[in-house]
């Protein structure tokens, strides 16, 4: 796979970040001056309540949205000076809304992850076929190709579509919810793969309902509450059961997760907790 | 290096500049199609009061014929059958664009009050100006778009949702067919027969005048169609797919209301609302070509072929010649009920 000439990086600065940018929807604020910086080649979780503008933040991030103030900065220049495509090449966006198409198979849906590369007549290069077969492999779809995606489980429809994502050849991939509505089985699955796609230097961002998965497979944390950032760091630095309890208002217990030593959250629980 | 498997056989060229893949059903299916498009419009130019054989039909449209045979068939009936195939071609591409948009079946330009609204735009040309084809089709195209619009600022909550949009546009619609009803009916008498015949789309009165600027206007939005097609195809990912993709969706959007507006609104000028061929047509071609989503090409050969084989039973077929408009809606009326009902039980 040819791998496209990046700029080379300021040291110092993230690939991807935010300088005090307000985003939101029309009249809507969601988050006023709002800095991120997203580490190179990290698995950086989001987590925070419902509504606290984890979404919106991935938006932005993707370019979805603009802010109204401030910039997005992707390999130091400007978001929105980058053609629509260029940005495509550079950062990918698994959104929770992806809709398979009526008799699409799995992989014309992970060949339509190459768009950002083709063009009119540019449909099927070889760099495609290759992209699309790699990225089957890394999400271990292969053997479901020629299947309909309408008759696969969750856990395998989610994966074809962290393979159309992957088909896109990002650097820096953004998941939003992507174990929502899965089965303990296949979130673990899904987060492991992950983690074996930012083991192969791909930075992986995802949102993450689940505080419990958030610290054991991020590497990076960062907690928002009301569309500010609360904490950032390191998940064995920053979860204490006195941010859990700032940011959701759950007072727990904190102790370290038996099989990996990573800070594992228990709710203390009705009658004891909730603010 | 295997290739990869598609579940389905595909071809793939790759010359130069030049790599495509496509499916090999839908090349059949489109095979077949343009040969039965080509099959019966050759049978509608032998058919009429003036029989004549296949070999006449050819030669004649071969520049082989001279007098009589010649201008039966080039003057008289070809003008309706490219009409039938052009008009039908640019309906089926219309409903697909729509359908594809709103990824519903019954999102359909006819369904959602757009051929309406093109027939009141075209109506008030016909009834204020007296106006000429080209005239009429502006006053279509306007009528169309103000309709698109009301359409869609009147289903606006939030964002615009599919099923929303097509029960607003079913409202507003019927709204449009008693104000064309009522503007008929305050039209002076003579105005008042010629809109109404044409009201029923009819290809009766279609003249080389019209077939020829309504052609040329509706190559040229199927060319832009065919661009903005790839957009479409990534948008039935969702708007964030697409967007996260390198679509610029909200202009691709735009494009595809007023192409496929445009399409129907040139329809609806020459030849009055044809009801239901922009309903049908992308869906049987999906079912025959069994693609993934909506496709224009067997959209737009099913739809030649339909309108063409019902303005074949409206002159030919029936106990007295008929509207081609009332074939369609007779064939089509069947199908919508069962789509509503369907989709009312699936969404309520």
């Amino acid at each position: 796979m040819n791998v496209s000439a990046l700029p080379v990086q300021e040291s110092g600065a993230a690939r991807l970040h935010i300088d005090s940018a307000t985003i939101g929807y029309d009249k809507r604020v969601i988050s006023e001056s709002l800095s991120v910086s997203i580490p190179d080649k990290s698995f950086t979780v989001i987590v925070g309540p419902n509504a606290c503008g984890k979404s919106t933040l991935l938006r932005g991030l993707s370019r979805l949205i603009e802010p109204s103030t401030g910039q997005v900065i992707l390999d130091g220049a400007d978001i929105q000076s980058y053609k629509t495509k260029e940005v495509a090449r550079r950062v990918g966006l698994l959104p929770q809304t992806a809709i398979a198409p009526d008799g699409i198979t799995v992989a014309d849906l992970v060949a339509r992850g190459r768009y950002p590369y083709q063009g009119f007549i540019r449909q099927w290069t070889e760099d495609d076929e290759q992209a699309v077969r790699r990225a089957m492999d890394a999400a271990a779809v292969t053997d479901l190709s020629g299947r309909l995606v309408d008759e696969l489980s969750g856990g395998q429809r989610q994966r074809v579509w962290v393979a159309m994502a992957l088909a896109q050849h990002t650097d820096i991939l953004l998941l939003d919810e992507p174990t929502t509505f899965l089965d303990i089985t296949h979130q673990i699955e899904l987060l492991e793969l992950f983690t074996d796609l930012n083991g192969t230097g791909h930075t992986m961002v995802a949102v993450l309902h689940d505080l419990n998965h958030a610290a054991r497979f991020g590497t990076y944390l960062i907690a928002m509450k009301d569309g500010a950032v609360v904490a950032e760091g390191a998940p064995s630095q920053i979860v204490t059961a006195e941010l859990v309890e700032d940011v959701f208002g759950l007072r727990c217990l904190v102790m370290p997760d038996p099989v990996v030593g990573t800070p594992h959250v228990v709710p203390l629980g009705r009658d004891r907790g909730r603010s | 290096m295997s290739t990869v498997n598609f579940g389905r056989r595909v071809l793939v060229l790759r010359r130069g500049r030049i790599a495509v893949r496509l499916d090999w059903r839908p090349v059949v299916v489109c095979a077949v199609l343009a040969l039965a498009v080509v099959g019966l419009a050759v049978l509608a130019l032998m058919t009429g009061s003036y029989q004549l054989g296949p070999g006449q039909v050819v030669s004649a449209l071969t520049g082989g014929e001279t007098g009589l045979v010649h201008d039966i068939v080039v003057e008289w009936r070809l003008p309706r059958v490219v009409a039938a195939l052009v008009f039908g071609a640019a309906l089926g591409v219309s409903g697909a664009v729509f359908q594809s948009m709103l990824r519903n079946p019954l999102a359909d330009p006819g369904v959602i009050g757009f051929s309406q609204g093109s027939y009141t735009g075209a109506l008030l040309v016909i009834l204020v100006v007296n106006g000429a084809y080209w005239q009429l089709v502006g006053g279509a195209l306007a009528g169309g778009m103000a309709t698109a619009l009301t359409v869609y600022v009147l289903a606006y909550r939030r964002g615009v949702q599919g099923f929303r949009l097509i029960v607003v546009g079913i409202g507003v619609s019927a709204t449009l067919g008693s104000l064309n009803t009522w503007l008929i009916l305050e039209a002076e008498r003579e105005q008042a027969m010629a809109a109404a015949a044409w009201g029923a789309g009819s290809l009766n009165g279609v003249s080389w005048n019209q077939v020829v600027i309504g052609g040329i206007c509706i190559v040229v939005l199927l060319l832009s169609t065919a661009v903005l097609s790839r957009s479409m195809r990534q948008m039935e990912l969702g708007d964030d797919t697409a967007a996260s993709q390198g679509v610029r969706v909200s202009p691709a959007r735009l494009g595809l209301v007023v192409v496929g507006v445009a399409l129907t609104a040139t329809v609806t000028a020459a030849s009055g609302p044809i009801a239901f061929i922009s309903l049908v047509a992308p869906q049987i071609a999906r079912r025959l070509a069994r693609t993934a989503g909506i496709t224009l090409v067997p959209a737009a050969l099913v739809g030649a072929l339909l309108c063409l084989a019902a303005d074949y039973i409206a002159q030919h077929i029936a106990p007295t010649p008929l509207p081609v408009g009332i074939i369609t809606v007779i064939l089509g009326g069947g199908y919508l009920g069962r789509l509503l009902f369907t989709e009312a039980r699936r969404r309520l």
